[in-house]
């Protein structure tokens, strides 16, 4: 049956009048990015030694290519700014687009919008490994990036794929048997965390930084051992983003249009949750994020996985960056773990959004 | 041996289905056709194997025996292939209540685009095809949570034509309706056969199914009891010894399609 035969005329212009949430949605992203932009210059500015921002954007216009500027800025800004300053806040824009990006697929595979990268057992999992890391004979700080973000990735993907084989029954995961799973065994390896770090003594202590989550050891080593990852994950989910629009209806639903849900859902939940391992592993575990940046973005920008997931990077970034200034400036010179502010934060207003929740109907 | 090209094939044949759960046949043995622009109503009590059959005829429930699309077997079709020649309207089927009707009618698009594919103008000019086709129009920029319950299984069944399908399968779409909606589902269905759509539709109202569709088919514990016109299949005697003692059936005042009302 095509057009025709429905027996319609249709001009071919006739197309609806964007609501104003969808427009908001097309501005929403070129102004998202436009903001991380601003942030991330502005963010990489202060500290302990400022750094003028104009400066700083003229410093950073000269590294780029075919571009060569006389900034007038000294050596020891130069070594601030690109070793110190560039990589913490790249690797926070980094960790909160793939804690959001995680997020955001995960409340799409399983049709809630509560859920978060942490479902499965990632932070759990991490947590364990980095212990283990952190009590082995192994040394701290090795290949650049250290044994700990290593320790942890496989925590967390070990917490992960024994979540799945548990729930699995024959070829089919059931949402509740994967969430009962992973509470189940975040539990347990929680448990062995906690039991470690009370007989762990005084080289326990740095099991509490990784928990707590933080930026104060980024390095582009860490972050190049991160990027691959975490972009085979968001290409992989990119390219879902439109099954998973579909999945916002029932699954019987989702079939009769072609969908493969099952598949669906093991492969994207397969790249979610290497994103979130990637981001635990570069910096610890932080709450919250991955579940209250891709909520507000459903709220603000729609259901359309193709906007929604680009968005949720875009302000997970941004969002991120804040945070960790926020965190170093706060009672400096002392620094607030990362994970204690999203903590702090993202408590009160997940509980905000639950009550409104009820109220819009999501 | 006739031709084939003489006669079209029809658009969905099931022949022989049988579908069992350990030894019990929910389906046994049955046979149907639906063809082009035919309205065809699947009675029966409940738990007499419609949904079954028809969960069966769209691939998601295996069984025995030969269930062919537009003349070629089920099997071989890939998903979003089959899905651009077959659109389903399943029991009771559910969206978010913060979306609009015409993200929903939009979604229908999904077996027609590429993995990147954004819908084109034609796309959009067959959703809002569809959703003046459904008489979705009035209502179509608001949310499903806002929606009579005609008016939500309207916005289903555009979403369903927005696949531009040639057989549509409907399971009880006027469940729970009120008489007029019930009466505009029905009548929308009967329009677009008469655009050249086929329809398969599961429906309890005996009286409503004689109205609208073209034949009925009969099924009772899994089996094809009786099929063919309305005037054929609703009798007092096939529906007394499927339902029971208690239903009279009588000659509609006009035009004379059979009711069936309760015994006095």
């Amino acid at each position: 049956m095509s057009i025709r035969d429905l027996g319609l005329r249709v001009a071919a212009t006739a197309r609806p009048r964007p609501t104003l949430r969808a427009r908001l949605a097309l501005a929403g992203i070129p102004l998202a990015a436009l903001a991380l932009i601003v942030i991330a210059v502005l963010a990489s500015t202060q500290g302990a030694a400022a750094i003028p921002p104009w400066t700083a954007t003229l410093m950073l216009l000269d590294r780029l290519p075919l571009l060569s500027i006389d900034t007038g800025a000294s050596e020891a800004w130069q070594r601030i700014l690109f070793d110190i300053r560039l990589p913490r806040v790249f690797a926070a824009a980094l960790v909160g687009a793939a804690l959001a990006t995680s997020g955001s697929a995960y409340q799409g595979v399983f049709r809630n919008p509560l859920a978060d990268p942490f479902l499965l057992g990632v932070a759990s999992g991490a947590a364990l490994g980095a212990a283990i890391a952190i009590m082995s004979p192994l040394p701290i700080d090795s290949w650049g990036f250290g044994w700990v973000p290593a320790f942890a990735f496989v925590g967390a993907t070990v917490a992960v794929a024994s979540v799945y084989l548990v729930a699995r029954t024959g070829a089919s995961v059931d949402d509740r048997s994967l969430i009962l799973a992973g509470i189940a065994l975040s539990a347990m390896f929680g448990g062995v965390t906690s039991f470690l770090l009370l007989t762990g003594g005084q080289r326990a202590q740095p099991i509490f930084e990784f928990i707590f989550g933080g930026f104060n050891t980024s390095s582009w080593e860490r972050i190049a051992f991160a990027l691959p990852y975490l972009a085979v994950g968001a290409v992989v989910i990119a390219l879902h983003a439109r099954a998973l629009n579909v999945m916002q209806l029932d699954e019987e639903q989702a079939r009769h249009l072609g969908v493969d849900v099952a598949r669906t859902k093991v492969i994207v939940l397969v790249a979610a949750s290497l994103m979130a391992a990637t981001a635990v592993a570069v910096a610890g575990t932080i709450g919250f994020v991955g579940l209250v940046v891709p909520h507000a973005i459903r709220i603000m920008f729609g259901m359309d996985y193709r906007r929604t997931l680009l968005a949720s990077a875009l302000v997970g970034a941004s969002f991120m960056i804040v945070v960790d200034l926020f965190s170093r400036l706060v009672i400096a010179p002392q620094e607030v773990p990362v994970g204690i502010v999203t903590s702090m934060l993202g408590g009160p207003f997940f509980l905000y959004l639950m009550r409104r929740r009820r109220a819009v109907g999501l | 041996m006739a031709a084939p090209y003489l006669e079209p094939a029809p658009l969905l044949e099931v022949r022989d289905l049988r579908v069992l759960i350990g030894a019990r046949a929910l389906v046994d043995g049955v046979s149907l056709e639906v063809s082009a622009g035919e309205v065809v109503g699947l009675v029966g009590p409940n738990g007499a194997g419609k949904s079954t059959l028809m969960r069966a005829a769209t691939g998601g429930r295996a069984g025995a025996g030969e269930i062919r699309v537009n003349g070629r077997a089920l099997a071989t079709y890939a998903k979003r292939d089959l899905f651009r020649i077959l659109a389903v309207v399943q029991q009771l089927p559910e969206a978010p209540a913060t979306m609009t009707v015409r993200d929903l009618v939009l979604l229908g698009r999904f077996p027609h685009l590429g993995l990147l594919g954004r819908e084109s103008t034609r796309d959009l000019a067959v959703v809002e095809a569809s959703i003046v086709r459904a008489g979705c129009e009035a209502f179509a920029g608001r949310t499903l949570g806002t929606l009579s319950g005609g008016e939500r299984r309207r916005a289903f069944i555009a979403r369903a034509l927005a696949q531009e399908p040639r057989l549509l399968l409907l399971d009880e779409p006027t469940a729970n309706l009120d008489a007029e909606a019930h009466a505009e589902i029905l009548a929308l269905l009967r329009r677009l056969a008469g655009k050249g759509v086929g329809v398969l539709v599961v429906l309890h109202d005996l009286s409503y199914a004689a109205a609208y569709c073209d034949r009925m088919v009969l099924m009772h514990e899994g089996r094809l009891v009786v099929e063919g016109p309305p005037t054929r299949v609703v009798t007092a005697e096939h529906i007394g010894a499927v339902y029971g003692r208690h239903v009279r059936v009588l000659p509609h005042p006009e035009g004379g399609a059979p009711l069936v009302v309760p015994a006095l």
